[in-house]
């Protein structure tokens, strides 16, 4: 069985379009969708048994830390970027949102949302930083360095005009039990959004390719 | 007699092929009829589409796995990662392993005779190329009834055959392994390539190649070539660590002899090399590794050159290979990338340098299995012995 948000992201994503999945793990999501839906891409790790993992599965796998942000794949070289479970680790989440849409029109971020009514009981009532199933580390050895909330990411969108899609949110990773949308701020563990350019980014889409 | 280890392909023998069709060659002349040696290892299933071929590096041959005697003192130099249960798996994969033409252990080269004057061929063997290799390779693969290899397999110089092979047969070719190459060689490498060329070329010995004509051989050219190129395949760290400032004697004697362990080794290697390598092969070699650049006839576009390739790659790079560091294979994984073409990439973290890609290391053996695991499932071979 499939990850929740990798099952969510499994549905958006059309047929036959060219994904790059950022922190693509085992690969387990690009394998899925090259089996359903004839996508082609590639997948970003660094953690060797990742790697490897996708080489048995036949992911195409490219080893490249994300903090040094995607130089090697050209604008609008996909359709999709994907970007599950990684924002919160990187050193410049926002400068990270405009190189996945400079490669291509629309991206899907999945992270975990701090806000979640279980992080704010930890925090707000206990005064502990929250340890959870999405957020498992010690704040002394948490690779989480960036961490946010539904509310936040909304916002940060909202300040470099992108179009929010779609967006969900997904609860203790239990399949089918995504919550209303009435509080996701508050509900959601993880905070899943579908994103796209803003109408001021059109220009670069329609900037032609370089020949060859 | 010495119980061979299990896990390794036994005793085997090589092969030899001869082809009267001539093979025209890139610097213009045609080589009117030549012999391959081969070995190989594993069986070819009846539809054909479990072959591997291994191409070899500079100094390299078709000894590639197993033991010619069982007295020998080491296996085939791609031991560690060909035989049964290994990377590639002889009891699914028919692997081929070919010395190169040019080369000095069977194949037509400088130290075979030319049919056409009876004398050794010498310093007159045409100069040959990846892409001459590659169509070699290929009358052989028709000879073995091989339509399309499986997976087409090689370290450095066999790095690049590999390449060649996507772009020139594509349709021959089902998965490339490029490992520790290069799309092309730098300023720097191509100087030490120099450096090695003048180093034979400049013994007294040498006689422009025709050495074997007054009955000699350039041994200290050949050694001290052999030196120079030894020592890019290490890393700085493999060295400090191996040899560190170690002296052979407890003080320094203050003359030229051997004090430092790092010497004794070098020289040691360079002697073992100039008695059991041929010195036009060697400048042979390097000629072929300073020419390749497939990017070149596309105005140095390597993206553009690499648009004929269909076969989804691995490309794999060692952390300390500073003769083909990491950013060369990036450079060929970025370029697939751009030409839309299936690539993985992996830059495995060893202090061996260049000679990491001959060595077993537990991550670079994963990576190889899981790609090769990948190929015979690819292929249909999953449930075959």
């Amino acid at each position: 069985m499939m990850r929740a948000d990798l099952q969510l992201i499994h549905d958006w994503v059309p047929h036959g379009a060219r994904v790059l999945d950022l922190g693509c793990g085992d690969g387990t999501l690009l394998a899925a969708l090259a089996t359903d839906k004839a996508v082609t891409g590639y997948g970003l790790e660094i953690d060797p048994d990742g790697i490897t993992a996708c080489l048995a599965r036949g992911v195409n796998v490219i080893e490249q830390n994300l903090d040094a942000g995607l130089a090697n794949f050209e604008d609008d070289a996909c359709d999709l970027v994907v970007m599950t479970q990684a924002l919160q680790a990187l050193r410049r989440p926002d400068r990270m949102l405009d190189e996945m849409l400079r490669v291509a029109g629309e991206c899907i971020i999945t992270f975990p949302n701090f806000a979640y009514w279980r992080h704010r009981v930890h925090l707000g009532l206990r005064g502990y930083m929250p340890v959870s199933k999405s957020l498992p580390h010690a704040w002394y050895d948490t690779p989480n360095i960036h961490l946010s909330t539904f509310n936040d990411f909304e916002h940060l969108c909202r300040d470099k005009g992108l179009i929010i899609v779609d967006r969900a949110v997904g609860v203790g990773g239990h399949e089918g039990h995504w919550t209303s949308r009435l509080w996701p701020n508050l509900f959601g563990e993880i905070a899943i959004f579908r994103v796209a350019r803003g109408p001021g980014a059109a220009g670069r889409a329609a900037r032609p390719r370089d020949a060859g | 007699m010495t119980e061979l280890p299990r896990d390794s392909v036994g005793l085997v023998t090589p092969e030899t092929a001869h082809f009267d069709d001539p093979l025209p060659l890139a610097c213009g002349r045609t080589l009117p009829a030549y012999d391959l040696v081969y070995e190989t290892y594993g069986t070819l299933n009846a539809e054909g589409t479990n072959a591997v071929l291994i191409c070899h590096a500079l100094s390299g041959h078709h000894h590639a796995a197993g033991y010619h005697d069982p007295d020998d003192r080491k296996p085939g130099w791609w031991n560690a990662h060909i035989g049964p249960g290994k990377s590639i798996d002889t009891e699914r994969f028919f692997v081929v392993s070919v010395n190169n033409l040019g080369g000095c252990h069977g194949s037509t080269g400088p130290n075979t005779p030319n049919p056409e004057t009876g004398e050794l061929w010498g310093p007159d063997f045409p100069m040959m190329t990846v892409l001459d290799w590659v169509h070699s390779q290929a009358r052989l693969a028709d000879r073995l009834g091989i339509a399309r290899f499986a997976a087409v397999v090689g370290g450095s110089l066999g790095g690049m055959q590999v390449l060649q092979w996507a772009l020139t047969y594509p349709e021959r070719i089902a998965h490339a392994a490029v490992i520790a190459a290069t799309p092309k060689l730098s300023a720097q490498n191509i100087a030490f390539n120099e450096v090695a060329r003048q180093a034979i070329r400049s013994d007294p010995d040498f006689h422009d190649g025709h050495y074997a004509e007054h009955g000699l051989l350039p041994r200290r050219g050949l050694k001290l070539a052999r030196m120079v190129g030894h020592i890019t395949y290490l890393s700085e760290d493999a060295m400090g660590s191996k040899f560190g400032r170690d002296l052979r004697r407890e003080d320094f004697n203050f003359d030229y002899g051997v004090e430092f362990q790092v010497e004794s080794y070098l020289r040691y290697q360079g002697d073992t090399f100039s008695t059991s390598f041929d010195a036009n092969t060697y400048l042979l070699m390097t000629k072929a590794l300073d020419y390749f650049d497939p990017a070149a006839a596309h105005g140095g576009d390597l993206a553009a050159a690499l648009a004929p390739a269909r076969c989804p790659f691995l490309v794999v790079s060692f952390s300390s290979d500073w003769r083909f560091p990491p950013e060369r294979s990036k450079e060929l994984a970025d370029a697939l990338i751009r030409a839309g073409k299936p690539v993985s990439y992996v830059n495995i973290d060893s202090p061996h340098g260049h000679d990491a890609f001959l060595l077993p290391e537990p991550r670079y053996q994963a990576v190889f299995a899981a790609f090769m695991a990948r190929v015979a499932r690819d292929q249909g071979l999953e449930d075959r012995p």
